[in-house]
């Protein structure tokens, strides 16, 4: 096989789509996690946010209110665990586990009317451009806005955690509740407010897999994405810029073993598939391996319910 | 006044009970495993549109979706055979040690298991469609309608079933133009529509300019159709979800067997069988052929359609060879169903190892 500089750039640019659903979770949960916050859900509002998106395009015919109702599904079905969680003080493992369940039943049920219906073509920017450069036209042009997005969001979310004032609360709030709250912060309001945005993360990237990736409804579409994401923060460190870097590691193995197949490597099929995952956690392990760094990024009271403000 | 009311509620109870009885022996109640959600418009939802047919001629049905092949299969069976389905269809292939298992703690109930092949208590049949040749015919399609002379092919599991339609397609494929690559690609996966997209777009990366499936979501065709290459569609009709890409489908057409089957319970007439239907039994059905396709194309497809139906045309026609160039199937014969039932060799122009 030959191999010339377009089609490496077709293989990057079919990588960076297949990164962005992971990018987009990854990152809405960090915020959340970085509140303090653990929502195992991740997967059921993924799933919520691609039904939502999916049924609201079928019926109203606007991929904007789609896009925007799949978010905001994400922020109601988020809510429910932020009033679980917050309020009601309920365990974060056991509450985000339910709302996946949750999330996967009402979706196939709210879903049933939509299987076998073709989704709408998503428009592209830049489709005009596709040819002009070599190698970098099919990485930088005629994706979806959401694809654009994606790419941007670990930076906003670097910057936002790193040097806003919001982002110190935020991560103020996941160190140390206590003297957050005794700083006059509500710390509940802002694990709200964290809890609800990764649902909206959440919702676009369940929307990007049912309106954009394969425009399609059918049941258990997700296929364990939002528990890919949910690693990725973990073995990231909380770190965006490390999301975005395992993000692409993973959906690059994973295309790169069918290329590989599709050539002919003769290396065992299981062990190819497998790849992604192991080399994922590897890398990511490796390059976060700075313990110092680690405990200064991991939210101290990650998980732990906080009382005092009731 | 006491004994009559005593009598009465007992004859009641008695007349209850005979009508209960009765009622549970002229009832026959189906059950359905399924590997998928009804909702994979692929698979799992061609066997609820079977199951919907056995609704309508009047049954019971019941259905239990994500049934995992593992141990929850064996318990799933055993609460189904034990809350009085009288007749069980388990429809994947990984289902086959679970249901010969628990159909021997059932002797009473029947059980039906898809693309199998044991059949260890007589209360166990084995049913199947002929789907290797609908592949003949999109085998036939795709080695004319390639420019590239590269075909990809998804597939999911190294099973026989699959093994034997990636054969049968090759060897079609083939005998239209004997220049024709088939690239394969093992996606691991019945049904994840990321994944399959993925699979397709490496292979189209690759050249393929003909896409076949063995996998069951409709990503792939979509996939194809934003490219700009062929494709065909996989257990029921894909057409609308690709109206440029999709030159036809093979579709899974179960209605009329599982419809047999039941009655064959209520009337006492179940019999322990092997069934193997394909397209002449119309289990196998090929949608519409896109226009698209030259006329002498289309024409040839039709024929061949009616001598597979027929049985004038077989699949497996002799001389095949395996890759090392053994024979497999001698000169003007054709394969016989054990063989084709255990088919685990690529046959020659099929690249690649199976995965073990």
């Amino acid at each position: 096989m030959i191999i010339d500089v377009n089609f490496v750039g077709l293989i990057i640019a079919s990588i960076m789509a297949s990164a962005v659903p992971l990018i987009l979770a990854s990152c809405g949960e960090l915020i959340t996690e970085r509140s303090g916050v653990l929502n195992l859900g991740v997967e059921g509002m993924m799933i919520i946010g691609a039904i939502s998106g999916f049924a609201l395009m079928t019926v109203t015919g606007s991929l904007i209110i789609a896009v925007f109702g799949a978010m905001l599904a994400g922020v109601l079905i988020s809510t429910i665990f932020a009033f679980l969680t917050q309020t009601l003080i309920t365990n974060h493992v056991a509450t985000g586990l339910a709302l996946t369940i949750f999330g996967i039943g009402i979706s196939a049920m709210i879903g049933k009317n939509f299987v076998g219906i073709p989704g709408k073509e998503f428009p592209v920017l830049f489709e005009g451009l596709k040819d002009t450069i070599p190698l970098l036209s099919p990485i930088l042009f005629g994706h979806s806005i959401v694809f654009y997005f994606a790419f941007a969001l670990p930076f906003i979310t670097s910057y936002f955690l790193k040097k806003t004032k919001i982002g110190l609360i935020v991560r103020a709030v996941g160190d140390s509740p206590e003297s957050a709250s005794n700083q006059g912060i509500n710390v509940r309001l802002v694990r709200y407010a964290c809890i609800l945005y990764g649902g909206a993360m959440c919702g676009l990237a369940g929307a990007y897999l049912s309106m954009i990736y394969t425009p399609q409804w059918i049941e258990n579409m997700t296929g364990g994405r939002g528990w890919i994401a949910l690693a990725l923060v973990v073995f990231s460190t909380w770190n965006p810029i490390k999301i975005l870097i395992g993000a692409m590691i993973f959906g690059g193995l994973t295309i790169i073993q069918f290329h590989m197949q599709a050539i002919g490597v003769r290396i065992p099929v299981q062990f190819l598939t497998a790849l992604p995952y192991i080399v994922t956690i590897i890398v990511l392990v490796v390059i976060s391996r700075d313990s110092r760094k680690i405990r200064l990024s991991t939210p101290s009271s990650l998980g732990k319910s906080f009382h005092k403000d009731n | 006044m006491h004994k009559f009311l005593i009598r009465s509620f007992v004859s009641s109870l008695v007349l209850l009970f005979t009508l209960t009885v009765a009622a549970v022996a002229k009832d026959v109640k189906a059950a359905f495993v399924y590997i998928g959600p009804t909702g994979d418009h692929g698979w799992t939802y061609q066997h609820d549109v079977g199951r919907k047919a056995v609704e309508a001629a009047g049954f019971k049905t019941t259905y239990v979706e994500g049934v995992p092949e593992s141990a929850d299969a064996e318990r799933v069976l055993r609460q189904l055979a034990n809350s009085g389905h009288d007749i069980i269809f388990t429809t994947s292939f990984g289902y086959m040690n679970p249901t010969n298992k628990v159909a021997k703690e059932f002797p009473n109930v029947k059980f039906e298991h898809a693309t199998g092949y044991k059949r260890e208590h007589p209360n166990v049949a084995t049913y199947a469609a002929r789907f290797y040749e609908g592949r003949t015919i999109l085998g036939t399609i795709a080695g004319t309608m390639t420019k590239s002379n590269v075909i990809g092919y998804v597939a999911s599991f190294p099973i026989p079933e699959v093994i034997r339609g990636i054969n049968s397609f090759t060897l079609a494929a083939q005998k239209v133009n004997p220049n024709i690559k088939t690239k394969i690609v093992w996606a691991f996966t019945w049904y994840d529509p990321g994944k399959e997209a993925e699979a397709a777009k490496a292979l189209i990366d690759q050249g393929a300019d003909v896409i076949a499936q063995h996998t069951d979501s409709t990503a792939i065709v979509q996939m194809a159709e934003k490219a700009g290459v062929y494709a065909f569609g996989q257990a029921s009709d894909m057409d609308k979800f690709a109206p440029k890409a999709v030159l036809t489908s093979v579709e899974n057409n179960w209605g009329p067997y599982y419809v047999d089957r039941v009655k064959a319970v209520a009337n006492g007439t179940w019999n322990q069988k092997d069934t193997w239907h394909g397209i002449g039994d119309g289990m196998v059905v090929i949608s519409g052929l896109d226009s698209q396709m030259p006329s002498d194309l289309q024409a040839k497809v039709k024929k061949l359609q009616a001598d597979l139906a027929s049985g004038k045309v077989h699949s497996f026609t002799g001389p095949i060879y395996d890759q090392k160039g053994n024979l497999m199937v001698a000169e003007g014969k054709t394969a016989d169903d054990g063989m084709l039932a255990g088919m685990m060799t690529y046959v020659k122009g099929v690249e690649g190892d199976i995965p073990k």
